[in-house]
C-alpha cells in the first residue's frame, strides 16, 4: 500500500493499486483481518476512481493574447 | 526614357551634362523603378553575418553573381535563414550603391526553392536534432493516464479542433486550454513555438491552469503549408516541454519535424484525442468489474474459510470419543484382574504339588543306593590302584637307592673333611688368639677403671653413705634413714640410722644386692 491518502491520488494510482489489492484478495493468501482491511482499501480506491470518473466536466476555453503573443487570461470558446 | 533622351541628342551635339552623382542617381532611379520588386531564383553563395545584424549574401547561378543584404529586422523575422548552397527565391527590389558604382538585391524574404530544397532542408535539420539526442526514444515521457487539463495549440477555427474536442467529449470530457495559433505561414513557427514554452511556463498554481498533456495539431496541407512544424525552434520547443506532447500535423503521411520531437505522434487530431484520454464508459465498466471481483474475492474468502473451520470442526473427535477407548481398554484389564490373581495363586499351586508330589524318601533312597554303588565300585577299584602305585614307587626308590651306592661318596666326603679340620683348626687358632687380644684390653679398661674409680679416693680416707640403693648426701636424709651403710676402701659396714632400727635391718639385707650393681 502507498502512503499517499485515497483522497489525494491521481485516478492511475488510485486504479494501479486497485488492482493490486485485489490481486491480494483473489490470491487469498492473506490473513482474515488484512482481507477486510485490503477490502476497506479497495473500496476506498474504487470510490476515488469513479469520483475521478465522474469528473468528466468538459470546459473549453482560449487563452487570449496580448500584442506580443502572451497569455491574458481565457474567455470561452463557443460553437466548437 | 533615359535611352530615349541620349539617343534623341545627335552626334556632336551639346549634350547636356551629368555629374557623377547626377548619373548615379539617375541610374538608381531607373534601376530601382524597373526592379522594384523582384523574384530571384539562385543559390545562395558567401554569406556573412556582421555584428550590426544585417546578413551580407551571394545570389549566384553558373555565370553570374548578385550581392544581397537582408537587414537586420528582415533577417530576425526570417522563417528560412539563409544558408550556403541553399537553393533559393529571394524576393526583394534592387538598389544601387552610387558609391561603389554598385548594385545589390535587399531581400524581402528569402524562401527555399522548390521542393527539392525544402527536402534537402530539412534533411539537414533533421540530421541535425538527431546528432544532438532530440529523436532519442528513451528521451519521450509517458502520456498521463487520464490528464487533467488538456492544451490544445492549433488554429482556434476549423476542422481541427472542433474533431479534437468532439472526440474527448465521447470518450472522456476533459478541461480543455486552446492556445489560438496560425498553422501555416509565416507566423506559425513562431507562433506554434510561444504557445509551447508558453503553456510550460504556467505555474502549477495558478491563474491558468497548467495543462498536463499538450497537443499540437494541424490539418493536412501541402508540404509549404506544413513547413512550420519543420522549423527548428518548434522542434526545440517541443523537445524541450516538460508537459508530455502529442504532434498531430498534417495528414498520416507527412511528416514533419515536431513528430520526430514530440513523445507521441498521432497520424491525425482525432488519432491524438484518443491518445490522450481513456474511453470513460468502459473505465466505470472496468471498475465496476473491479468492485465486483473484489466483493467476490471477499466473501469467498470468507466463504473458503467458514468452509474450512466448518470442516475442521467436523474433523476434530468428541471429548468422550477420546477416552473411550481407553477407558474400554481399563475396563478389560480390570476384569482380567481378579481372575489373573487366582489363576497365578492356582498355576503356583499346581507346580508346588507337582514338585511335593516328587519328593518322596524313596527318591533319595535310590539316589543314595546309586551313590553307595558308586562308592563301592570306586573303592574295589581303590585297593589295587594304591598297590600298583606303591610298587611303582618302591621300586623307584630301591632304583634311586641302588643308584646313590653307585656314585661313590666316600673320597669327597674326606676331602670335605680334611678342610673341615683344617677350617676348625684355624677357627680355633683365630678363636684363641682373639681372646688374648680381648682379654689384654680388658685388663687395661680394668686398670683404667681402677684409676678413675671412687675407690681409690675411698683410700684417701673417704666414705660413701647408703641407704638401701640410695647415696646419702645429706645429714637430713641421713636421719631420715633407717639404716646407713658405710663403704670404706676396704669393705662395708652397716651402722643404725636416724630412723627405727626395723628398717635398719632391712637395710642390712640389702648389700648382697648392692653387690651386684657393679
Amino acid at each position: 500500500m502507498s502512503d499517499t491518502p485515497v483522497d489525494e491520488m491521481s485516478f492511475e494510482d488510485a486504479m494501479r493499486e486497485l488492482e493490486q489489492v485485489l490481486g491480494q484478495l483473489e490470491r487469498g493468501d492473506v490473513a482474515l483481518d488484512d482481507s477486510i482491511r485490503l477490502y476497506e482499501r479497495g473500496a476506498a480506491l474504487k470510490a476515488r476512481c469513479e469520483s475521478k470518473l465522474k469528473e468528466a466536466e468538459e470546459k473549453v476555453a482560449a487563452i487570449t493574447l496580448d500584442g506580443d503573443g502572451n497569455p491574458t487570461g481565457t474567455k470561452p470558446a463557443e460553437g466548437l | 526614357m533615359l535611352m530615349d533622351l541620349i539617343d534623341d541628342v545627335p552626334e556632336g551635339v551639346n549634350a547636356p551634362e551629368f555629374s557623377v552623382t547626377e548619373i548615379s542617381g539617375a541610374i538608381k532611379r531607373v534601376i530601382e523603378g524597373e526592379f522594384g520588386h523582384v523574384r530571384i531564383r539562385g543559390e545562395i553563395g558567401r554569406v556573412s553575418r556582421p555584428r550590426s545584424g544585417h546578413v551580407y549574401l551571394d545570389l549566384k547561378d553558373d555565370r553570374s553573381v548578385i550581392s544581397g543584404v537582408i537587414w537586420k529586422g528582415v533577417a530576425s523575422r526570417l522563417s528560412t535563414p539563409p544558408e550556403e548552397g541553399m537553393e533559393v527565391v529571394a524576393t526583394g527590389r534592387v538598389t544601387t550603391f552610387g558609391g561603389q558604382s554598385k548594385y545589390q538585391i535587399v531581400i524581402e524574404e528569402i524562401k527555399p526553392a522548390g521542393m527539392g530544397a525544402l527536402m534537402a532542408l530539412l534533411e539537414r535539420r533533421k540530421a541535425q536534432l538527431q546528432a544532438e539526442g532530440l529523436f532519442d526514444q528513451d528521451r519521450k515521457r509517458p502520456l498521463p493516464y487520464l490528464p487533467e487539463v488538456i492544451g490544445v495549440v492549433t488554429s482556434p477555427s476549423g476542422a481541427v479542433i472542433r474533431d479534437i474536442l468532439h472526440r474527448l467529449r465521447d470518450r472522456f470530457p476533459r478541461k480543455v486550454l486552446i492556445w489560438p495559433v496560425a498553422v501555416q505561414g509565416e507566423k506559425c513557427a513562431r507562433e506554434v513555438t510561444g504557445a509551447i514554452e508558453g503553456f510550460n511556463a504556467f505555474e502549477r498554481v495558478g491563474a491558468l491552469p497548467r495543462p498536463d498533456l499538450i497537443i499540437v495539431a494541424r490539418g493536412g496541407g501541402s508540404v509549404e503549408d506544413l513547413w512550420g512544424f519543420n522549423e527548428e525552434s518548434v522542434a526545440r520547443a517541443a523537445a524541450g516541454s516538460s508537459i508530455p506532447l502529442i504532434s498531430a500535423v498534417g495528414h498520416e503521411t507527412d511528416t514533419t519535424l515536431i513528430d520526430f520531437v514530440s513523445d507521441k505522434r498521432a497520424p491525425t487530431p482525432t488519432a491524438a484525442a484518443e491518445l490522450a484520454v481513456p474511453v470513460r464508459h468502459e473505465l466505470l465498466a472496468w471498475i465496476d468489474g473491479l468492485g465486483a471481483r473484489m466483493v467476490a474475492a471477499l466473501s469467498q474468502g470468507l466463504q473458503r474459510r467458514g468452509q474450512r473451520l466448518a470442516d475442521l470442526s467436523r474433523a476434530l473427535p468428541r471429548p468422550e470419543a477420546l477416552i473411550e477407548t481407553p477407558r474400554q481398554h481399563l475396563d478389560v484389564l480390570g476384569d482380567r484382574l481378579g481372575p489373573a490373581l487366582m489363576t497365578g495363586v492356582q498355576r503356583r499351586k499346581v507346580a508346588l504339588a507337582d514338585a511335593a508330589g516328587l519328593l518322596r524318601p524313596s527318591l533319595l533312597q535310590r539316589g543314595l543306593a546309586s551313590e553307595r554303588r558308586r562308592l563301592e565300585t570306586l573303592a574295589v577299584r581303590v585297593h589295587p590302584m594304591l598297590q600298583r602305585n606303591l610298587v611303582g614307587q618302591r621300586d623307584r626308590l630301591s632304583g634311586n637307592v641302588s643308584r646313590l651306592g653307585a656314585i661313590a661318596p666316600h673320597r669327597d666326603l674326606l676331602d670335605r673333611r680334611d678342610r673341615l679340620n683344617g677350617l676348625s683348626a684355624r677357627l680355633v687358632d683365630i678363636g684363641q688368639r682373639r681372646i688374648e687380644v680381648l682379654k689384654d684390653r680388658l685388663a687395661a679398661m680394668d686398670r683404667l677403671r681402677e684409676t678413675l674409680s671412687y675407690k681409690s679416693t675411698l683410700a684417701r680416707g673417704y666414705a660413701v653413705v647408703r641407704s638401701g640403693s640410695e647415696i646419702v648426701t645429706s645429714q637430713k636424709s641421713a636421719k631420715a634413714a633407717p639404716s646407713l651403710e658405710i663403704e670404706f676402701s676396704d669393705g662395708r659396714v652397716t651402722v643404725a640410722g636416724g630412723a627405727p632400727t626395723k628398717a635398719a635391718r632391712k637395710a642390712s639385707k640389702d648389700p648382697p644386692d648392692q653387690g651386684s650393681l657393679f
